[in-house]
């Protein structure tokens, strides 16, 4: 069975999906969904492991040989991605049994599962494929899952969040589609490895150039790299809580996987940062990204807002990462994508944690939240020190590269101006903790009481694992050190 | 050609929807012409049912649903110009360096294509190359697009399920089926014609080995036929024929008799949808393969239509009956 | 030149005419009718690259050795589909969109929205959209 773990991969969640729909109670398709998420989180671990022992995994679909059928090929780089996407639905998806309790009327539960798994489905194959057309396809199916778990959002304004989305996410894959059709009209073939052969012949052609601008166009728009971003705030504010934490987490994660894949895989890094100003480009709008986000989150009164517009400005800071194109910058870049999924997935179930007991996350609500619901205010408190960059946590080891990579290259304003950005994050999280712990709580809210388990402990999971690798970070540094050296080494070259 | 184009130009300036769908419709059944024309038939004959029939038809009821014409306001014209012009402009230089079209020798005709062309006869065994791609060579993606299908039919129940808020609301239900006693005549005539529009999907469905057609196509003239069914007798009359949890189910079971297929040819020693292990002689194999899998699709894809129609059709009487409360 | 590339730069322009509508127009419906416009000329575009003068359609037939190419009808296909499901649900959101705020003209939901944020939400009951 161990040759099969790509497919299988992909495969059991999408099956699982479909016999959602045969059991009966809500709570057996809970845990059914759950063991589903389960599963494929040890088939990527085994997966990682398998890529780190022994290289590159290649499985052909049906088995037709690669340019010619579909191939799943997993490298460092997404062996890395599988993992931190299957374990985020895991730990998010323990809670939700709990939540969506309180956010979404009992006979839309089934729906609800198996939109969650169908989205985990299609993030999975976006992101284990080797073949540019089957990313379209996984990337529909995450997406129409995605909308629809969005427009399960207790709110009205989740209505008009999820086609505000729809409509930019379908101009995004259409984008990618156009892209993805002009790239094939001059090389004949759709397999990313075979595309990266190809496209160096007529890298000079204006098709090839314009090919080039649509894909990374269609994926900032999935990525909500501002200001292709507006689509975001509201889709996280008012979604269930369950899938803001599992979005949050994941989606743009795998956006930003496309992004890094199509430029140095597909494109070669050479000649995608040679054509177009990239570099600039993206060094610009990414701390652009950082500054309106954060400010924006200083200014929101809804606690779910603030780290939906915080999630905008980190998307900056890997973006950065990302344009400085040396092992040092993807290092960090892919570092905060991890961290970034560790710190946002406990930040937002943590709020669902508050949702769940109060109804409502609007700043004012926190009021002495510190005494009565300790554990959960404790992880935010944490998560959100990792948010700012604190030594000891995650965030501060994401920073400490993206810092240092940027001190290599000499580019000292930048590095400042991210300091600079850390301070703001300083500011919007200082907010709640105020009020969460100096202010007494208010009169309505007396018989709050701390979170059920089924919050705490995946919360706490994150917690720790926000501390353990911020200590220990032999694991995450060494992966994502290894993927981005490889990805570099590739770069400009013929891949086997 | 141009004509696509006046149409579009004519979408964009009329404000009454209904016309502005009219015209959608027929801008699929152009373009379906216009697919015709570039040899791609199985492509016309989807774009014909899908842009000309199931979708229009959907517009159609959610109009009756909302509204009929638009509100004049323009927001953002000239940022929206500014965009389209960009966007534009940018495809156009790249349309600059690409091959001619009908030029033999692009590129996509040299690299990949010719196996398909050349090979498949011998390595799938089915006369029409769309299909064994389709179904054979890159099946995953079929598998995907069905699981796109599967998405959206539980994304529209999910969003629109009317459960739980009928019961109490029985007599409401009768004002569509009344409305249609009148037309006798066309009554009988459809009647006798739905047989044969089933005929016809299941001709479709089993074709598709040797000529335009196949499991998608089938499933909307099946999901087609149930609809016209829907729309002369009403919906009550309909439900009694196809339950929505019935029809719910059996589009899980689509996808999972897709599925299955994959997990067989794992179980038997070949990967995930290699049909050549499905049966003693590889040929043979892919028969079998290409047959279930296309029947997986057809049966999913009848059923999430005729899912999503009812669900539209169903939030009309639940809006008409909450409606009729209201008032008295 | 000319009548080699003409069928790209059609394409393009009803591409253009369909984002054109999706960007400038308030009304959901219409938005959803210019995607489709949008996503229907990228159908075509694929289509074209596919042709082959003097070819057939892909159906293998003995005396005939020219066909178009099967692999973009393949990929259109797929997209087709994707493209009623995108349609599907965003006509799915459009209804409950109308109960929710009375209106598919995104300039009444906009301002009802503010309208909301300013009154202090969440618990308000006309926010159960059910």
């Amino acid at each position: 069975m161990l040759a099969h773990l790509p497919i299988l991969q992909v495969i059991v969640p999408l099956i699982g999906a479909p016999v959602c729909v045969l059991l009966s109670r809500a709570r057996l398709v809970w845990l059914f969904a759950l063991i589903v998420s389960g599963l494929s989180f040890i088939v990527s671990a085994l997966l990682l492991q398998q890529v780190l022992m022994s290289g590159t995994v290649i499985y052909e679909l049906g088995g037709w040989d690669a340019p010619w059928g579909i191939e799943y090929r997993i490298d460092k780089l997404n062996g890395f991605l599988l993992l931190i996407i299957s374990a985020m639905s895991t730990l998010v998806l323990f809670a939700a049994q709990t939540s969506i309790n309180k956010e979404i009327p009992a006979e839309k539960h089934t729906h609800f599962y198996i939109l969650y798994l169908l989205s985990l489905t299609g993030m999975l194959g976006v992101v284990v494929t080797g073949d540019a057309f089957n990313v379209f396809v996984f990337l529909e199916i995450s997406s129409l899952s995605s909308y629809a778990l969005i427009a399960l959002g207790k709110d009205r304004r989740a209505l008009w969040a999820a086609y505000q989305y729809l409509i930019l996410g379908t101009i995004g894959a259409t984008f990618i589609l156009i892209g993805i059709g002009l790239m094939y009209q001059m090389t004949g073939t759709l397999n990313m490895a075979d595309l990266a052969a190809r496209l160096p012949e007529v890298a000079q052609t204006k098709t090839v150039f314009t090919a080039f601008a649509f894909v990374i166009t269609g994926i900032c728009l999935k990525l909500a790299l501002f200001p292709l971003h507006l689509w975001l705030p509201n889709a996280y504010t008012y979604a269930p809580s369950i899938v803001t934490a599992f979005l949050a987490a994941t989606a743009t994660k795998v956006a930003f996987y496309l992004l890094i894949r199509f430029t140095y895989s597909v494109f070669g890094g050479s000649f995608s940062f040679t054509t177009l100003p990239l570099q600039f480009l993206f060094m610009t709008l990414g701390l652009l990204g950082i500054f309106v986000g954060s400010i924006a989150a200083i200014y929101q009164t809804n606690v779910k807002q603030i780290f939906a517009y915080s999630s905008i400005a980190q998307i900056g800071y890997m973006v950065i990462g990302f344009s400085i194109s040396s092992v040092t910058g993807l290092t960090a870049a892919l570092l905060h994508i991890f961290n970034h999924a560790l710190m946002k997935g406990a930040l937002f179930l943590a709020l669902g944690a508050v949702m769940y007991r109060i109804g409502s996350v609007q700043i004012n609500q926190f009021q002495g939240l510190g005494q009565q619901m300790p554990l959960t205010m404790a992880a935010i408190l944490v998560a959100g020190l990792s948010l700012i960059g604190m030594p000891l946590t995650v965030g501060f080891v994401s920073k400490w590269y993206l810092l240092s990579a940027l001190i290599e290259k000499g580019w000292w304003p930048v590095a400042l101006l991210i300091l600079i950005g850390s301070l703001l994050t300083l500011v919007y999280v200082w907010k709640i903790v105020e009020i969460a712990y100096f202010k007494p709580s208010l009169s309505t809210n007396s018989t709050v009481i701390e979170a059920p388990l089924a919050f705490l402990i995946p919360i706490w999971l994150l917690v720790i694992a926000n501390i353990y690798f911020g200590v220990d970070t032999r694991l995450s540094v060494e992966v994502a050190h290894a993927a981005s050296e490889s990805l570099l080494q590739a770069q400009g070259q013929v891949r086997p | 050609m141009a004509l696509l184009v006046v149409i579009a130009i004519e979408i964009a300036r009329l404000k009454d929807l209904f016309a502005v769908v009219m015209l959608i419709g027929i801008y699929g059944l152009v373009s379906a012409s216009f697919f015709v024309v570039m040899d791609a038939v199985d492509v016309a004959f989807t774009e014909a049912s899908v842009g000309a029939g199931i979708s229009t038809l959907l517009m159609l009821v959610v109009i009756s649903l909302t509204q009929r014409s638009e509100h004049p306001v323009r927001h953002r014209p000239f940022g929206a110009l500014l965009v389209v012009m960009l966007t534009g402009g940018m495809l156009i230089y790249g349309t600059l360096d690409m091959p001619y079209v009908g030029a033999g020798d692009a590129p996509i005709h040299i690299h990949i294509a010719p196996r398909y062309l050349n090979d498949s006869m011998q390595e799938v065994g089915v006369a029409n190359v769309v299909t064994a791609v389709l179904a054979s060579y890159r099946a995953f993606d079929t598998f995907g697009e069905l699981v796109v299908i599967f998405t959206a039919g539980v994304g529209v129940s999910a969003l629109l399920m009317t459960v739980g808020r009928r019961g109490d609301k029985k007599p409401a239900v009768a004002i569509n089926d009344s409305m249609h006693k009148q037309q006798l005549i066309l009554r009988i005539v459809s009647k006798m014609m739905l047989p044969f529009i089933m005929l016809f999907a299941f001709y479709v469905q089993f074709h598709g080995d040797y000529g335009p057609g196949g499991g998608f196509q089938a499933g909307v003239i099946f999901a087609a036929a149930i609809i016209l069914y829907t729309l002369l007798f009403g919906l009550t009359s309909a439900r009694r024929v196809i339950n929505q949890t019935v029809s719910q189910l059996v589009a899980a079971f689509g996808v999972l008799l897709y599925g299955s297929v994959g997990l067989v040819s794992l179980l038997n020693g070949g990967n995930f949808l290699d049909y050549n292990v499905l049966a003693s002689n590889p040929i043979g194999g892919q028969h079998l393969g290409i047959l279930l899998i296309e029947l997986g699709v057809g049966i999913t894809v009848a059923s999430v239509m005729i899912t999503i129609f009812f669900n539209f059709a169903g939030r009309k009487e639940l809006q008409k009956s909450t409606s009729e409360n209201k008032g008295t | 030149m000319l009548m080699g590339l003409f069928n790209y730069w059609i394409v393009v322009v009803l591409m253009m005419i369909g984002l054109y509508i999706v960007i400038a127009h308030g009304n959901l419906i219409k938005k959803i009718v210019g995607l489709t416009i949008f996503q229907t000329s990228v159908f075509i575009f694929y289509i074209s690259m596919a042709k082959v003068d003097g070819g057939t359609a892909p159906i293998l037939m003995a005396n005939v050795s020219q066909y178009a190419n099967p692999l973009p009808h393949v990929l259109i296909l797929t997209a087709i589909v994707v493209g009623i499901a995108t349609t599907a649900l965003a006509l799915a959101l459009t209804i409950r969109i109308k109960e929710a705020y009375n209106s598919i003209e995104e300039e009444s939901i906009q301002q009802q929205n503010k309208k909301q944020a300013s009154v202090r939400d969440e618990l308000d009951p006309r926010n159960d959209p059910y």
